[in-house]
């Protein structure tokens, strides 16, 4: 494989950049795989490449109906963090962290992770006694927290609403330094051309229609591109699950849902990390093209449509705006929306199934692309061990039967809320 | 925007109302004796398919009631509402 670097650009521009060797191929699927993942996404792209790279199973398959990265993985607003109060979800996503940081230089693709840090505001005593017990918790597990009072955050955030007269003050906020973003397309490609390196068949526009299972042991799955054999079948489809879950008898603690986001034009750099409202759900950050990135609540009913409506959004930047008044001065420049695989705890599931040689990795939530490095390594171990690591031991699908739930937010069951 | 029927009070707008979830989930009946199975399909385990839904929503800016919903969560194309104590085929 041909190894990007200065060099490799330098080498090129002399032949108008028309020769770089094809990032992934297109092949057409074999009859048989060792492993085949549904579902070429981030979660899906990753879990390839460590089957390949941690555990030596390279006759692997991706099967991705549309093209790869054009999800969620695409459509997120690209934040990553691991500001969790539990220990199952902390140390799940801190291990994420340090995959995150060396991302670039193991995939050999700038994925531009960016560690600028992100603030969730605080706007009542209650409100900060709560942040400070959870950075305490982070601190527990070695994640860096640091709890801001209202100067303090003022000092990073100037051009918030500190004035007397707003509804929500801000009382102060929790930080956590390490966090940050990432360029999403560029993960998605990064794992993707690792993966085809390595020997993995990366299949688009190919849709999976069935699957058999003969005696409670997967066969193989049946596309619209011809039945595949596999000894092992990984499912990473987000807000696709349910729908692969009905061809497999299988009912899930998961609905589907759809989120929206939205981005402004461009301006100059004004803020320079990712900042959470804490008296309604709203989120920004600044892209490095200068868009504010914005996002909020779910439109608030089960949906496959990769669209939202406008109540929504002009409900969350209600929000946006309480927060940051600048922003009625912008112009939007578009919004979108992608399906998430909303669990009843709020927390993912990755774990094997009643099914001999199928394994599950869904219930993200709106907190998927954080996750996709660790997600895949974690997944990529469960399918080749045929059995969960210890950092997904507790990310188990039978936790809702036996009362283990993992309910971060203390929601319960109703997705749609918050 | 989703406009939606309310039986009571006609076509409004979906900002007055407020969604309450799958429609067709049966809760175990009282007095009797519940298997975990049964509790966990109840409060944890949903269908949530692509196409036609069953859905309760409350209209809540309005007249309070629960109504019955059946909408496609492909299109968001609503069909049909009804009562809550009505049946939707």
């Amino acid at each position: 494989m041909q190894k990007y670097s200065v060099f490799s650009l330098i080498k090129n521009a002399f032949s108008n950049h028309q020769n770089w060797e094809v990032a992934w191929k297109d092949p057409t699927p074999k009859s048989e795989y060792d492993v085949v993942i549904i579902g070429g996404g981030g979660h899906g792209l990753a879990t390839a490449y460590y089957l390949a790279k941690e555990h030596n199973i390279r006759n692997v398959a991706i099967i991705e109906k549309g093209w790869i990265g054009g999800g969620n993985v695409g459509r997120n607003t690209t934040i990553i963090r691991s500001n969790f109060m539990y220990d199952a979800n902390a140390r799940f996503n801190e291990f994420g962290m340090d995959l995150w940081r060396n991302l670039s230089q193991e995939l050999n693709f700038n994925v531009m992770f960016s560690p600028r840090g992100i603030i969730n505001l605080a706007h009542s005593d209650a409100q900060m006694n709560a942040y400070a017990r959870r950075g305490n918790s982070m601190r527990l597990n070695g994640i860096d927290a640091k709890l801001l009072d209202r100067d303090e955050v003022k000092k990073l955030i100037p051009m918030a609403d500190f004035s007397d007269e707003v509804r929500f003050p801000i009382f102060g906020g929790l930080m956590q330094p390490s966090a940050g973003t990432a360029r999403h397309d560029a993960v998605a490609w990064g794992y993707a051309r690792q993966a085809d390196d390595m020997g993995v068949d990366i299949i688009q526009h190919c849709e999976v229609t069935g699957f058999d299972v003969v005696n409670g042991k997967i066969k193989g799955i049946r596309t619209s591109r011809g039945d595949i054999k596999a000894k092992k079948v990984g499912l990473c489809v987000a807000g696709s699950t349910n729908i692969l879950a009905e061809k497999l008898n299988m009912t899930l603690p998961i609905e589907t849902h759809v989120l929206q986001a939205c981005v402004s034009e461009p301006v100059k750099p004004l803020l320079d990390g990712v900042v959470t409202f804490g008296a309604g759900h709203f989120y920004i950050s600044q892209s490095d093209k200068g868009e504010m990135v914005m996002g909020g609540d779910l439109d608030g009913y089960n949906s496959y449509a990769q669209r939202g409506n406008l109540p929504t959004i002009q409900h969350v930047l209600t929000g946006g705006l309480a927060l940051f008044p600048f922003l009625s001065r912008l112009k939007m420049l578009r919004t979108w929306g992608g399906i998430m695989d909303m669990s009843m705890d709020g927390s993912p599931i990755i774990d094997k199934t009643h099914i001999e040689g199928l394994y599950l990795n869904c219930g993200w939530c709106y907190g998927g692309f954080k996750s996709t490095p660790v997600s895949g390594w974690t997944f990529a171990h469960t399918i080749a061990q045929d059995q969960v690591h210890e950092l997904n031991s507790d990310l188990r699908l039978n936790r809702f039967s036996t009362g283990h739930l993992l309910d971060e937010k203390g929601l319960g069951t109703k997705t749609w809320i918050g | 925007m989703l406009y939606i029927k309310c039986p009571y009070c006609g076509l409004r707008a979906q900002k007055e109302f407020s969604y309450g979830g799958d429609a067709t989930v049966k809760r175990p009946n009282i007095n009797e004796e519940v298997s975990s199975e049964d509790w966990d399909n109840f409060v944890y385990m949903r269908k949530s398919p692509r196409g036609k839904h069953i859905e309760l929503w409350q209209h809540i800016a309005g007249c309070r009631q629960w109504i019955k919903v059946q909408r496609d969560t492909a299109t968001h194309e609503i069909f049909q509402t009804a009562k809550v104590t009505e049946e939707i085929r």
